[in-house]
């Protein structure tokens, strides 16, 4: 592996301290500016960090970078809170309780405007309701820890190179080759971008993409402050968060820097930040807009008069930084989909940078990082989701959601209608509400089953935070199904095809179910990543000997893609037809009378079995399998036959009482009563698939990737199994994440240390019950409660393992 | 005739220099306390095509005061005139201005050191009936605590790079050893690490020293200013693309928090 | 009291000049704007005199952001002489005068020695000469007392000090003082102090600019020296050590 890392930020010097670590020896670092700070965001960073967050992943990256910091020696911890003016915040913080205690973040608690007074006597807790106080927030030093990594590389023989401008990358054969330079070239195998804010230029010079912005965090810094002059350390007070007006105050020695993330988006080109030799300061701190921040000042003031009401408090420093955005607010890590050993680790910030740059590292030499990195794999996003319009479209928008009182379903504003379907025109004609799945827009309910509720004696729900992006309307569509029959537009769908003469033995290697199957068979199939965890799960349809059909969710096609393009033998080819497909799905009682109805081709049980596809007489292809426990089809039909399909299933439909049916049924209500796991959800990385309770009787015998960590999974009981969970009372119904507890409030924490939480949640309607996904450790399947808005609901496990259920016995499917 | 103030120093030299090549030159200058309002009056009483002098404190002075009185207008810190084409300075030198110069007759101060100085011959010296202008009132002799800055003959100076007024103990240090004055960047006695009377910049001191070391400043134009009289830059910066290399004759690549001490130690060891 | 003081709008620059393609200016998007060093001690020191102090600038629009920065530290009021180009040192010591009789009477006028971009030196000798006031430049230090000014200047190695009858045009360099940074309180009262603009059209340029070039660099190829021996080496060669 001869390797150029560009980039001495936090990142840069974390990787390559970490590749160093991990074996690398042919290892080059570049970066134009000199150290230890070259220009980048990490020179100004506020470099405090917050370990609790919703997202598993961003957590694992912050606590881990944090243990290096810390064993390092370059963390200091002072604590912080996040303080509520409003009690729709005080719900929030309620909710980062629950996050806390599902990621394992120790010592966390609600605090009361006197106690927070007492942490950090300069605030006025007159204006507060309360707090969130981690005890465990830290500031740390990101250019000394950079440094130390940079020279444990050189200790073990990186070359590290400053001042040294990157000019081009040469790509030949979809190979990176060498990077030229002002230092000149350097040959490489394996090239990483970690160049913060100036990653999309880069990326460009080896026609790559890196979709992420440069935006402005508006910083000041005041002193000096008379209560600071007899502080101890740079940090005696614990970081207060100001949520609800979207800045932070922070004790700087004997100053206080003021942030915030409340201005308008204030975007930049990559191109256009200036050089270091024009820069009055350093590139990414640009000149302060005061216009920007004077009702932030107001604000600031006042959380903290006692400091920013004194007269003789200055304003001495006052930048708009320069930090990266992407459009979904995730890091971009991983080899880039467009070049072969061109790697991206950008758009990732103070907290996770020693994280990041271990993971990555990991992935680079192992092929595989401990924690799981899929929701930041560079590779997710389709070719619509890396358009300028799209970047700056979402980034202005998630920009002042930083501190953010953001649901689990939210849906973006902007840049939507990007990708419909054939079927568009129509739903919207019967009242769709659209949510976005991978830029397509997709049917989450139809306002025209409005009189289903009433019909079926759904019920809403009473807390607007529960009811809020849902519908009743969702359930009711659901017993509809589950009665009739519900028309499912899945175009979302990410479809490609491995063609050539070795094309079994490519999905052999990927599929970890036999793939040596006759034509016509559809094979779910988990695919494992080298560890064991799972990379993802999809379905195989064998359509020739030298081709198969993957089928797979639109959020993590594209990574599903580069995972099978990457593993395709000499002569093996990807083929994408997701542009081209569109596809219906068509379940319930009455399906097969509706199919039959349009098509002369017998889809008899007997004729069509489960797990089989047919080309149909009228040239669709249906695939007899269900995400919703019931019978029926998926029908693919090229775009232009799209809205034919639609109209004649419609029409075909009608005497048998069929209703459109949206995502909302497809991806929560069907599924749980089926206990069926979803990718990133249940199935992540960190669970196998004894876990999960999806082993399969047998191991093939053909390799394939994770084998072996199977094989040994197999042979040990495992340290928690998936259960279906139902919530005894259904006045609040929990969205997801929320931990699992006993009556004293404590925590299930597994052999492996993993606690348990909810990783999937939702309404079985034709059960009558609330349903909760969670890996249970062996044992505690007794009194249980879900931890939701701190307050414990009591839960039953109703089935430890996969039985479904509702039709426990999968009579529906197989009928 | 070109009309062309003096006072006996290099830059009236210099700006002799300059108005010989405009035409025929009468040197004047005054005897007495400076009042500029006065010495202005004389020097707008005489029939010139051009009024000259140099780019010095006074120079400049009485040739605005002569431009308000004669209603003309006065370009300062010129290089160059080419008809009534001017080329002049601005930004301390950073920049040049090319401007047209619509006056009679033209005043003209000529930026220091950017002209060959030349024989200055037989200077005359004008009455100045000193009326109206504000006076001075005393001569206060500064205590000369040291070398001054603008006289030194070494000015070690340093910049944000140091860090803290605390951390101008080494560069003290070293000052101490070449004999020479402690100068900083505009940044420094903004942060109050040091008076503004060790500022080296465009509005701070310009220095005339042999050598000028100048440790963690980036050379903003501001600052370069004020150092380009130096006859030798040397530069420590940990960035070898400061903008300071680019006016620097020598360069150490480095923290100036190591190598400045490294320096002094070396300089001991070589003197036993 | 009450004193004016005249400020101009002036990019902060790094280490590099760069002009617009038309040579007319410098290339600012990535710069911010101040006033004048010197001005800003001319504000500080008019603030710590007291009494109402009066910040006049002439500029376009944005220079508003300069007299609020001026307000934010103590001026009480601002105006700001509108112009999209750049005016010669006559016409806007004209222009300045002007705005004066508007406004007199001051007891004090105050204007950096010399503007940090164009450099005229002479602003403020012009508007003192056209409103018949005594006029001193250069100045570190000033005391205001019953009806007279006291001030000190610089003159290599001493002091030469001054006293002027108010009202009196002074001008001010850098050094006199050091001025404070805005306190929060500051810059919220500076948002809603009086601020008059006055729309100005530019007369014409007896001082007419053609163009701006950037000097020739001095083409210095730094000597990179490796360690403290060449250092003290190349000391000892230019006699110094």
């Amino acid at each position: 592996m001869k390797v150029v890392v560009i980039g001495g930020g936090i990142v840069g010097n974390s990787l390559t301290g970490w590749l160093a670590e991990l074996g690398v020896t042919d290892l080059v670092q570049l970066d134009k500016g000199p150290f230890p700070n070259p220009g980048g965001s990490t020179g100004h960073a506020s470099n405090f960090i917050f370990p609790v967050d919703h997202s598993k992943e961003m957590t694992q990256l912050t606590l881990e970078s944090m243990r290096q910091y810390r064993d390092a020696g370059t963390l200091h911890e002072c604590g912080g809170i996040e303080v509520a003016r409003t009690e729709e915040r005080m719900e929030e913080l309620r909710r980062r309780m629950a996050s806390a205690k599902s990621w394992g973040i120790e010592g966390c608690r609600l605090v009361t405007p006197a106690e927070i007074k007492e942490l950090v006597p300069f605030v006025d807790e007159s204006i507060l309701l309360g707090g969130f106080y981690t005890p465990s927030v830290a500031v740390v030093d990101s250019l000394r820890f950079g440094t130390l990594m940079r020279e444990k590389a050189q200790a073990l023989g990186a070359q590290v190179f400053a001042n040294t401008e990157v000019t081009g990358i040469d790509v030949e054969d979809g190979r990176v080759r060498r990077v030229r330079t002002t230092r000149g070239d350097f040959e490489a195998d394996t090239v990483v971008i970690a160049c913060g804010v100036w990653s999309p230029r880069i990326a460009r010079m080896a026609g790559a993409s890196i979709p992420l912005t440069p935006a402005v965090h508006q910083m000041i810094d005041v002193g000096p402050v008379p209560r600071f002059l007899s502080s101890k350390t740079a940090v005696d007070f614990p970081i207060v968060r100001d949520m609800d007006t979207n800045m932070y105050e922070r004790q700087d020695g004997q100053g206080l820097e003021v942030g915030s993330y409340a201005h308008r988006p204030i975007l930049h080109e990559p191109d256009d930040i200036p050089s270091i030799e024009e820069s009055a300061l350093t590139p990414t701190e640009l000149p302060f807009t005061q216009e920007d921040f004077e009702l932030q000042l107001e604000h600031a003031l006042q959380l903290v008069p006692e400091v920013l009401g004194d007269e003789s408090v200055g304003i001495k420093y006052a930048i708009n930084g320069l930090l990266s955005l992407t459009p979904d607010g995730l890091p971009l890590l991983g080899e880039t989909p467009e070049v072969r050993g061109l790697w991206s680790a950008a758009a990732v910030w103070v907290k996770e940078g020693p994280g990041v740059g271990k993971s990555v590292a990991e992935w680079m030499v192992h092929g595989e990082p401990e924690i799981d990195l899929q929701s930041s794999d560079v590779a997710r996003f389709y070719p619509e989701q890396r358009t300028p319009e799209h970047v700056k479209g979402r980034t202005s928008e998630g920009f002042n959601k930083t501190y953010g009182i953001v649901h689990p379903a939210e849906q973006w504003e902007s840049n939507r209608g990007v990708r419909v379907s054939p079927f568009y025109e129509r739903e919207k004609e019967l009242g769709a509400v659209f949510y976005e799945a991978a830029a397509w827009e997709r049917p989450h309910w139809y306002e025209s089953n409005a009189p289903l509720v009433e019909e079926y004696g759904v019920n809403g729900r009473e807390h607007e935070w529960d009811a809020r992006w849902w519908s009743p309307i969702i359930n009711a569509e659901h017993l509809a199904m589950r009665e009739r029959a519900a028309m499912f537009d899945l175009t979302a769908f990410c479809v490609f095809d491995v063609v050539g003469p070795n094309a079994l033995d490519a999905v052999q290697m990927l599929a970890a179910r036999q793939m040596n199957v006759p034509t016509g068979r559809v094979v779910y199939t988990p695919v494992l990543a080298p560890g064991g965890g799972f990379k993802s799960d999809l379905t195989i349809m064998k359509m020739e000997d030298d081709r198969f059909r993957v089928v797979t969710g639109g959020a993590h096609g594209m990574a599903d893609m580069k995972w099978f393009r990457d593993h395709c033998p000499d002569g093996t080819r990807i083929e994408d037809h997701t542009p081209s497909v569109c596809t219906v799905g068509i379940w319930g009682a009455r399906a097969r009378d509706v199919l039959a109805s349009i098509t002369g081709t017998d889809v008899s049980n007997e004729a069509f079995p489960f797990s089989t596809w047919q080309e149909l007489d009228n040239g669709v292809i249906a695939s007899r399998i269900s995400y919703v426990g019931d019978l029926g089809w998926e029908l693919y039909a090229p775009m232009e036959r799209g809205a034919e399909l639609w109209d004649a299933l419609w029409e075909a439909g009608r005497p048998h009482g069929v209703v459109p049916a949206g995502i909302g049924v497809y991806g929560t209500t069907g599924r749980l009563e089926k206990a069926y796991r979803a990718f990133g959800a249940e199935l992540d990385q960190d669970y196998d698939v004894v876990e999960a309770d999806m082993a399969w009787w047998k191991v093939k015998a053909e390799d394939f990737v994770g084998k072996a960590a199977h094989v040994a999974a197999r042979e040990r009981e495992p340290a928690a199994t998936l259960c279906t969970l139902t919530v005894d009372e259904l006045s609040r119904t929990p969205l997801g994440r929320e931990p699992i507890v006993r009556a004293d409030g404590s925590p299930l924490v597994d052999a492996k240390g993993r606690r348990s939480y909810v990783t999937s949640a939702g309404m079985g309607p034709s059960l009558g019950k609330y349903i909760l996904l969670s890996y249970l450790p062996p044992g505690e399947h007794g009194k249980l409660y879900v931890q939701y808005m701190e307050q414990l609901y009591p839960v039953t496990v109703d089935v430890v393992g996969s039985r479904p259920p509702f039709d426990p016995d999968n009579e529906r499917i197989r009928s | 005739m070109i009309l062309c103030f003096v006072e006996g120093d290099e830059l009236s030299a210099q700006a002799v220099g300059f108005a010989r090549k405009l035409g025929e030159v009468r040197a004047v200058t005054f005897a007495g306390a400076y009042q500029p309002a006065a010495w202005a009056q004389a020097l707008a009483a005489q029939d010139a095509e051009a009024i000259v002098a140099p780019g010095s404190d006074r120079g400049n002075e009485l040739l605005a005061h002569v431009g308000a009185l004669l209603d003309q207008p006065f370009a300062a810190n010129v290089i160059a005139l080419d008809g009534d084409t001017v080329t002049r300075v601005r930004w301390g030198g950073s920049l040049l201005e090319e401007a047209r110069l619509h006056g009679a007759p033209k005043l003209l101060s000529v930026a220091p050191h950017t002209q060959p100085a030349a024989e200055v011959g037989e200077v005359e010296t004008l009455d100045a009936p000193g009326a109206g202008s504000p006076k001075v009132l005393e001569r206060v002799e500064e205590s000369s605590g040291g070398v001054s800055l603008r006289d030194a003959k070494v000015v070690v100076s340093g910049g944000r790079g140091v860090g803290s007024a605390e951390g101008f103990a080494i560069i003290e240090e070293l000052a101490g050893l070449l004999g020479g004055a402690v100068g900083c960047s505009r940044v420094v006695t903004s942060a109050g690490w040091r008076p503004h009377a060790d500022q080296v910049g465009q509005t701070g001191t310009k220095i005339s020293a042999d050598l000028y070391v100048a440790c963690g400043i980036s050379g903003a134009t501001q600052h370069i200013a004020g150092a380009k009289g130096a006859k030798k830059i040397l530069a420590i910066n940990t960035d070898p693309e400061a903008p300071i290399f680019a006016s620097a004759d020598y360069a150490v690549i480095g923290d100036l928090h190591e190598v400045v001490p490294a320096i002094s130690a070396e300089l001991k060891r070589v003197r036993g | 009291m009450r004193t004016l003081v005249c400020v101009k709008r002036v990019p902060m620059t790094g280490g590099k000049m760069v002009l617009t393609a038309d040579g007319q200016a410098l290339e600012t998007k990535h710069l911010g704007f101040t006033i004048s060093p010197h001005e800003e001690c001319a504000v500080e020191e008019a603030v710590r005199i007291g009494g109402e102090v009066v910040v006049l600038t002439l500029g376009p629009a944005e220079a508003e952001e300069q007299l609020r920065d001026c307000m934010a530290i103590g001026a009480d009021r601002g105006i700001l002489l509108r112009t999209d180009e750049e005016w010669d040192a006559q016409s806007t010591a004209a222009a300045i005068v002007e705005a004066i009789r508007a406004e007199e009477p001051f007891d004090l006028i105050l204007f950096g020695n010399e503007s940090a971009d164009a450099a005229g030196f002479q602003v403020g000798i012009r508007v003192a000469h056209a409103l018949g006031l005594p006029v001193v430049t250069g100045l570190k230090k000033i005391e205001v007392g019953e009806g007279r000014v006291r001030c000190e200047r610089d003159v290599g190695g001493a002091r030469d000090v001054y006293e002027a009858p108010l009202p009196a045009v002074l001008t001010v360099l850098e050094g006199l003082n050091l001025p404070r940074y805005p306190s929060v309180p500051g810059r919220l009262r500076a948002k809603s102090k009086p601020l008059a603009v006055v729309e100005s059209a530019r007369p014409a340029q007896r001082l007419e600019k053609v163009r701006l070039v950037v000097p020739e660099g001095q083409g210095k190829q730094a000597e990179i020296l490796e360690d403290a021996a060449q250092v003290v080496a190349v000391l000892q060669s230019l006699g110094v050590a």
